[in-house]
């Protein structure tokens, strides 16, 4: 029987906008003596971060991101690089989401976060200008600061309640499934009332996050003295488009991180993986300082072009493959 | 009732919310930052109609609702019930005010509504798009009155209060739609 799911989601002249999006990001980071490189999308290890699932193929992982590797080529040669990997999220799935997306991921020697920002700006600007959006100057947000005006407290003494209290103050929806998951509730409290109010016509970057909600960033303390990630996301008006770290060097924090992860798994029932033994070695050997950052790249076509949804900017999006 | 995960929701499953059957409207999957994915929804309260937004947390379950839609012949009305046959089966079930709301303006005998049933049970009936009603009192007709696009109130048996061009008659059939209560043309016999 013929169907129309043969037909690809994107146009013609989004498909030539998205190759011409590449060049621009190969010629800057050539420009900038970035070394491309190529690592396995599929592995023994993968993250254990308990909101981000990996596809299990026979015994390995497809990657989520090629960030354990990449730090690996870190550690053994202190280069900056970059790559344009396709990866892979089971369950992730929605308007802005697709299961299978194609990340750019850089790495720069000797910047902290602060530094990434400004080459991701020089990139940002660069991609502007190719395709005639007018530049306007980054505006920056701090989470525990953006949380603490939101919830009238500051940003230490702000508990699940108070967030509880704001949804239900504003008349906005909070599921009770949240229970006393702070970092979940902070990320909607986010979503709802802080990320609306970003423009719609440039990028903003939001810094201080949390010391919870780390990652792989190095944590510092803030002007407030309060623990905050060295971390940073970059939107472009509400969209998500990239997140950055400092990154974590330490190889025995690095394993409580993971084993601390691993239990958050277990305590909500979810499968144990693999952590990446071959990054710990790896750290433990000496990672360069550094900062890196994933940039979604088909979000980025999405914003360029003004598609509605994911699946107008991909030849063939999950409910077409 | 099977559970449903938020992964499974679409426009359309009937899922049960605080005790009441609701319909999907709209969800969208939302992930901010690094963190917990939620599933924003739209979602409608089948007995009473409205909408309201609601959040869940991906990966919760909810439970479905047994809620079904059926067309159904409307037959007469008792004063407290409104009674329903089954074209198929001739089956009759009987709703009662709050599942008929104001659906009761446009019921005129042997019409096809959809009835909704939450656990066999009618809560909601909703007319056929449009109605032919004979008006039961209006003001005397303008004559040749046909461009000036005054109206005039026309009233039915059945309650409903309708605005009609003025040359329009008392007596005569009109076509009325009901998703606006608004008239649409005259019947000619």
């Amino acid at each position: 029987m013929i169907n129309n799911n043969w037909r690809p989601g994107a146009s013609l002249d989004v498909l030539r906008l998205s190759a011409a999006l590449r060049t621009c990001v190969r010629d800057y980071m050539s420009e900038q003596n970035v070394l491309e490189v190529v690592t396995p999308a599929l592995s023994v290890a993968t993250t254990t971060d308990p909101n981000i699932h990996s596809y299990q193929v026979a015994d390995q992982y497809l990657h989520t991101s090629p960030e354990f590797a990449m730090k690996r080529l870190l550690a053994a040669y202190a280069t900056d690089i970059y790559q344009i990997a396709t990866v892979f999220r089971d369950g992730e799935s929605g308007r802005f989401h697709n299961a299978e997306f194609t990340l750019l991921e850089w790495y720069r020697v000797g910047m902290n976060h602060l530094a990434l920002i400004e080459d991701v700006s020089a990139l940002m600007q660069r991609v502007f200008t190719l395709f005639k959006k007018p530049w306007i100057t980054p505006e920056f947000v701090r989470y525990t600061d953006a949380v603490s005006s939101v919830c009238e407290k500051p940003f230490g003494e702000t508990s699940i309640i108070d967030i509880e209290r704001v949804f239900s103050q504003r008349k906005r929806s909070y599921p009770s499934a949240i229970g006393d998951d702070l970092d979940a509730a902070l990320d909607l409290l986010m979503d709802e009332f802080v990320v609306p109010e970003f423009s719609d016509d440039g990028v903003t970057y939001v810094l201080d996050y949390p010391a919870s909600q780390a990652a792989l960033a190095r944590i510092a303390t803030n002007h407030d003295q309060i623990p905050v990630a060295e971390r940073f996301e970059m939107y472009w008006g509400k969209v998500e488009l990239a997140n950055g770290f400092h990154e974590l060097s330490d190889a025995t924090e690095q394993r409580t991180r993971f084993e601390k992860e691993l239990s958050v798994r277990a305590l909500r029932g979810e499968k144990q993986v693999r952590l990446d033994e071959n990054l710990l070695s790896a750290l433990a050997n000496g990672l360069p300082d550094c900062a890196g950052v994933a940039l979604g790249l088909d979000r980025l076509t999405l914003k360029l072009t003004g598609a509605e949804q994911i699946d107008d900017v991909l030849a063939f999006s999950g409910r077409r493959a | 009732m099977a559970n449903y995960n938020t992964n499974e929701f679409k426009g359309g499953l009937k899922i049960m919310l605080d005790g009441d059957p609701h319909t999907i409207v709209e969800n969208e999957f939302v992930k901010p930052g690094k963190g917990q994915a939620f599933t924003r929804t739209k979602v409608r309260n089948l007995k009473t109609g409205r909408t309201v937004e609601r959040t869940f947390k991906s990966g919760e379950s909810v439970e479905g609702a047994d809620v079904m839609d059926t067309e159904m012949q409307y037959l007469y009305s008792d004063g407290d019930m409104w009674h329903f046959m089954d074209p198929k089966s001739y089956e009759q079930l009987a709703a009662d005010k709050n599942a008929i709301g104001d659906c009761h303006l446009w019921l005129i005998e042997e019409a096809v509504c959809e009835v909704t049933l939450y656990n066999g049970q009618p809560i909601a009936v909703t007319p056929p798009n449009f109605v032919e009603m004979a008006i039961k009192q209006t003001d005397p007709g303008v004559r040749g009155d046909t461009a000036t696009g005054g109206n005039k109130p026309a009233y039915m048996d059945t309650g409903a209060v309708v605005k009609v061009p003025l040359f329009i008659e008392e007596g005569e059939v009109i076509k009325i739609d009901t998703r606006t209560g608004e008239y649409v043309s005259r019947v000619k016999n």
